[in-house]
């Protein structure tokens, strides 16, 4: 149990990140030419509105102040408004939070519910015609752009097949799974690709590993060998490596929410930075920022989950 | 103990008996050729509307067919061509340099500059690779130079890593220990024995980063960040296609083809570097 | 059969007749194994000897079915109870596997599944083969457990292999192989990467179990002493041919072949220390190390200050003289490496180290510089001291590059002699090292610290890597030197009988402190600290004459040399027990023994 008090202390770990992602956004958006006041607020503030912010941001005080205000707001849960949706961005973030999640979550189990079997045909019959399959087809897939992959999708199956909805996301649960089927499917064929070729590099280094080798010389089938030695010792090198792609994962999001057009953090981070919405370009930024550092941290929880070696 | 396995063999050497390597490296070249020589290898100019042949499927006039615009495909992904592979060069180079020489100060000195340094990528690698990059555009203003000043502020940090955790490695090895004791200066210790057997595994990631890169030099262009239209760039063909789908495929398929080959080039080679390193130990 | 051999009642249980086995590659076929016969009689212990490259392990994984992919039996038969186990299937081969004839490897941790606990990788193998149920294969494998004298097997059943000591995890891999009760045991270097006291204890417990159980054992090894001890038969190969057969007795006094008789004169004997005696300290010493103290720090907790410390190396000092051959010998984690790091200045340390009558504290960069020139070290594995981007020409030169010694001309010529002192042709210069064999790295490491003539070369465990015959003239090169330009060794090594052989002084270290030091007639000839003679007696002797005398029985774990902060270990005080043979006069209370 004590591999696991890291748990406790690690946030504490967080907080310099934490400060400099939040020094970062900050200092992201003043950094836009322009009078801050009208940049927040939109070309038809009202000048009410104006002095309002003014006062609410410190946008007369000093650089330094104006971090401290911001800190402040963010604390209060006060993220700005967004001028295009005329609602508060915390708000806006919350009510748009789920189906970027759940495009996440399903784009990550889909990836492993693919990779897993592909690279274990590939690594137990190795270079035969399976093998050399499924190593050019995820070493072509890892340059297969989000976009276009999904466009592809959307021919095959929304218009040709007429199966699956081409873009939304919808109410029900159900509505919601089929909505997201096409664009979570998108992401896990990427993500296949780059699981597949490190699972398979895990998989083949474990069947030639002295702990295969001594295993069936206890007299292990094959079976047994690959599933309880090899496949769990090459996991725990996917989980990190999960973790290190969930920046490329979350971006990978953005456009595909674009594609799709579903109403995620994502599109909504686009649709801010084309209409000027500053507000909401900062708000989302930080959200994905903070999300990713809490991802690290749940990668590391799994990783001492599932190999008892690590100290963290 | 397991000898460091950083060695490129002698040049010639390279690429006898290496399919893999020689398929790569012609894709690439390929593309180079296509890229220099487009304005004399494109059958039509790329942004010449006709609206008299709008949306033709694939013809032999037009092997790609043509667009809402009119405009020949083949030539559009022809010259795009120039555009994507400089996106995928330039966005490699910048951050390769900078973040080599971050990194090797940072794993070679220790102490206080690899701790900021850390602290720095651990920041930077907290926002996703692309938010970051689109805020920054943000604020520059979309096209193609804010793209690659971009690239240069956020991409040096995974190369920074890299090196980094290599040099960290190596440090510990015999020969450097070895070089230590025999009176060695840190600079020599640094330029001539750590770093080439570093590099030698920053090569293999190189190619990788750029398919990356690529992927999102696209992907920006296609949100309409990046490249502008009229400017033929493989990312924008797709964006621009996208309202077509359902008439003409063609327009969307074949652009967005050329960046997985040029991908499946960068990738190629990538795994064949990979293994003529692995294959000397 | 072949004369002289007794196989046993009966036929002989295991049979190898005609052996071929090749490795394809590119291609080609490169013979590893040629017409190899042999038998096993049921509960006999036969030993396969040889040097690297020999075939010895690799006819251990045909005989039980594991050859890696590339190697395939081209002919020959292994015949288990009349099958032949190259022709069985592979279903039939599984049972076989484990039930019938069980193996262990040399590198216990890399062996066994780190993510799985102790207990479920015993009781999965032990289901495999027999119909039990979980509550019973748990219980066989307690017991399999205490079999090998492991204290608390429920508790090591629940840890995970990462957590036991490498002597406790092979312990671990023969009660998995023995709790199936097979025929035959093959072991493939059992204790080679093990410590000698440990690898005391595992052998006795081989031996002890063989008798217990009645299980033929394979013994894989290169270490003759090793062989002599265990052995009740020998066979010998080379370059994958069987050189000799016969009884241990006979193989070591009236050895046939004339490999033999090179292989068993190389290998090193203990004896009582005799030999040239100490040459008189009449010159100032080379180095001086006074009250050394290295320290490490652990960090922990939120703010990651210093919770614990390691005490590396706790109050030693010696000091080595010109042309002598020190030698620090102990096992691993005593210390001995960190000393020499430290005197090459690249630990930090406290207390006062000297070399060449500098002290090495408060240097100048300049000075540390030119300290380099005086002393040189020469590592473990030469393939690792070496850049594997440069030519061997450039690196034995780079020393001289350094310290700006001589013109281009001159250096080439420098090194060019150098290579003709340790026995390479000159032409060698242009190649890399992956092109040349362990012992020839070696080589190119020692011109390469001879380079700046030193007045001493730190070997740190130098020859240990290498083969006995390839190790044997690295030592002759050694000496050679010694002579030659009146160099000082530091000989850093865990093998006693090497350490017997070639020095002058001996210090034996343990958990960071000398617990013994003097001349090496008076620290072999009258070993007078136990952990000296335990030692001593832990070396397996090459003559299977030698009587064994009782062995203590090492119950528990090692002791660590971590410490909380400011508590430290108990200080060993050395007492000159007369002509500078200094004892230790604690008990290393560390140290339980149970008889």
């Amino acid at each position: 149990m004590h591999r696991y008090r890291f748990v406790l202390l690690r946030p504490l770990q967080f907080l310099p990140v934490l400060f400099g992602i939040s020094v970062i956004t900050f200092v992201l958006v003043r950094l836009i030419p322009g009078d801050p006041a009208r940049i927040l607020l939109g070309a038809r503030a009202t000048p009410t509105a104006i002095a309002n912010i003014r006062a609410q941001y410190g946008l007369d005080e000093p650089i330094w102040m104006q971090y401290l205000y911001f800190l402040r707001n963010l604390a209060d849960g006060e993220m700005g408004r967004s001028t295009l949706y005329k609602i508060d961005v915390l708000r806006l973030i919350a009510t748009r939070i789920e189906p970027t999640l759940a495009l996440v979550g399903a784009g990550v189990v889909l990836a492993l519910l693919i990779a897993l079997p592909f690279s274990a045909v590939s690594a137990r019959r190795r270079g035969g015609a399976a093998d050399h399959a499924v190593r050019l087809v995820s070493t072509a897939g890892i340059g297969f752009p989000s976009f276009w992959l999904g466009a592809m999708l959307i021919l095959l199956f929304s218009v040709h097949l007429g199966w699956l909805p081409v873009s939304g996301y919808g109410e029900t649960l159900a509505g919601k799974l089929t909505h997201l089927a096409l664009p979570g499917l998108t992401i896990a064929l990427s993500l296949s690709a780059v699981l597949t070729r490190s699972l398979r590099a895990g998989m083949i280094a474990g069947l030639q590993s002295d702990v295969a080798t001594a295993a069936r010389a206890r007299g292990m089938p094959e079976g047994v060998v690959f599933w309880r030695h090899v496949v769990p010792n090459a996991l725990v090198p996917v989980v990190n490596l999960l973790a290190v792609n969930i920046g490329w994962l979350i971006g990978g999001t953005v456009v595909v929410e674009s594609v799709f057009a579903v109403p995620g953090l994502g599109n909504l981070m686009v649709r801010g930075i084309f209409s000027r919405d500053y507000m909401v370009v900062q708000g989302v930024a930080l959200t994905f920022a903070v999300a990713t550092v809490l991802i690290n941290f749940l990668a590391d929880i799994v990783t001492v989950a599932l190999d008892p070696r690590v100290e963290l | 103990m397991t000898a460091p396995a950083r060695i490129l063999p002698r040049p010639g050497a390279w690429l006898a008996g290496r399919p893999m390597l020689l398929a790569g490296l012609a894709i690439l070249a390929g593309f180079a050729v296509l890229a220099l020589f487009a304005p004399w290898i494109a059958p039509h100019d790329p942004v010449l509307q006709d609206g008299s042949l709008r949306l033709v499927p694939p013809s032999p006039a037009h092997p790609f067919g043509t667009d809402n615009f009119g405009r020949d495909v083949l030539s559009r992904v022809i010259w795009g061509a120039r555009i994507d592979l400089q996106i995928a060069v330039i966005g490699v180079v910048f951050p390769f340099l900078i973040g080599t020489a971050a990194g090797t100060m940072a794993g070679f000195f220790g102490g206080w500059v690899d701790a900021l340094l850390m602290r720095l990528i651990d920041v930077v690698l907290a926002f996703p690779f692309l938010v970051l990059m689109l805020s920054i555009i943000t604020i520059l203003g979309p096209g193609l130079g804010s793209f690659y000043i971009a690239m240069a502020l956020v991409g040096w940090v995974s190369y920074a890593r890299l090196i980094r955790a290599q040099i960290l490695v190596l440090k510990t090895q015999d020969f450097a220990v070895a070089a230590t004791s025999l009176g060695f200066s840190r600079a020599r210790i640094m330029f001539r024995h750590l770093l080439p057997n570093a590099l030698a595994g920053s090569l293999v990631f190189v190619m990788s980063d750029a398919v990356l890169v690529l992927l999102n030099g696209a992907a920006i262009s296609y949100l309409g960040l990046g490249v502008q239209p009229p400017v033929a760039e493989w990312g924008v063909m797709v964006a621009e296609a996208q309202g077509f789908i359902t008439q003409a495929w063609w327009i969307t398929l074949f652009p967005g083809l050329a960046i997985v080959v040029l991908a499946f080039g960068f990738s190629l080679t990538g795994d064949a570097l990979a293994d003529l390193m692995g294959a000397r130990e | 059969m072949e004369t002289g051999m007794q196989a046993g009642p009966g036929a002989p249980l295991l049979s190898v007749r005609g052996l071929t086995l090749a490795a394809s590659r590119g291609g080609e076929d490169l013979p590893l194994v040629e017409g190899l016969s042999f038998d096993l009689a049921w509960g006999e212990t036969l030993a396969i000897a040889g040097e690297s490259g020999s075939g010895k392990s690799i006819t251990s994984l045909a005989v039980i079915g594991l050859l890696p992919p590339a190697v395939r039996a081209v002919a020959g038969r292994v015949l288990l109870g009349g099958r032949d186990l190259l022709a069985l299937p592979e279903a039939a081969m599984r049972r076989i596997r484990g039930g019938r004839i069980a193996m262990i490897f040399q590198e216990p941790m890399t062996s066994l599944n780190p993510v799985m606990s102790v207990g479920a990788q015993l009781v999965e193998a032990i289901c495999a083969h027999e119909p039990l149920s979980r509550r019973e294969a748990r219980q066989r494998a307690a017991a399999a457990l205490h079999a090998v004298r492991i204290a608390q097997p429920e508790r090591r059943m629940r840890q995970f292999p990462h957590e036991l000591s490498g002597g406790m995890r092979q312990r671990v891999m023969i009660a998995m192989a023995l709790a199936l009760r097979p025929d035959v045991l093959i072991c493939d270097e059992p204790t080679t990467a093990l410590d000698v006291t440990v690898q005391r204890e595992v052998l006795d417990l081989l031996r002890e179990l063989q008798r217990e159980t009645g299980t033929a054992l394979v013994l894989i090894t290169h270490d003759m002493g090793v062989v002599a001890e265990m052995a009740t038969r020998v066979i010998v190969m080379r370059a994958g041919q069987m050189v000799e057969e016969g009884p241990v007795e006979r193989i070591f006094a009236a050895p046939r072949a004339d490999y033999t008789r090179e292989l068993l004169a190389a290998v090193p004997r203990m004896g009582r220390g005799e030999g040239a005696p100490a040459p008189v300290a009449k010159a100032a010493p080379v180095a001086r190390l006074a009250d050394l103290r290295v320290r490490f720090d652990i960090r922990g907790g939120l703010l990651q200050r210093v919770t614990h410390r390691v005490h590396a190396v706790e109050h030693v000092d010696f000091d080595i003289l010109p042309a002598e051959t020190f030698a620090l010998v102990g096992e691993s984690g005593c210390g001995k490496s960190t000393i020499a790091r430290a005197l090459v200045g690249l630990v930090p340390f406290q207390g006062h180290v000297e070399v060449a009558g500098k002290a090495l504290r408060g240097l100048s960069a300049r000075g540390r510089r030119a300290l380099c020139r005086d002393v040189q070290m020469v590592f473990q594995d030469p393939m690792a001291a070496l850049d594997p981007r440069m030519r061997v020409g450039d690196l034995v030169a780079e020393p001289l590059v350094i310290h700006g010694i001589g013109t281009d001309r001159e250096r080439r010529a420098r090194v060019a002699e150098l290579f003709a002192r340790v026995g390479l042709p000159q032409e060698v210069a242009d190649r890399y090292p992956h092109e040349f064999s362990g012992g020839q790295r070696q080589r190119i490491c020692i011109a390469r610290a001879l380079a700046p003539r030193p007045k001493l070369i730190i070997c740190d465990e130098s020859v240990s890597a290498l083969d006995v015959s390839v190790q044997a003239r690295i030592l002759a090169l050694l000496e050679a030197l010694k002579r030659e330009f009146g160099i000082a060794y530091l000989f850093i090594s865990h093998d006693m009988a090497v350490v017997e052989n070639i020095a002058d002084r001996v210090a034996v270290m343990y958990l960071g402190q000398i617990v013994e030091l003097g001349t090496r007639a008076q620290v072999f000839g009258d070993p007078r600290h136990p952990y000296t003679r335990r030692l001593i007696e832990a070396v397996p002797v090459p003559d299977p004459a030698h009587a064994a005398p009782p062995r203590l029985r090492l119950s528990g774990e090692v002791p660590s040399p971590i410490h909380a902060l400011g508590q430290g270990p108990a200080r060993a005080v050395l007492r000159d027990t007369g002509g500078g043979h200094l004892v230790a006069d604690t008990e290393m209370t560390a140290v339980r023994t149970t008889a």
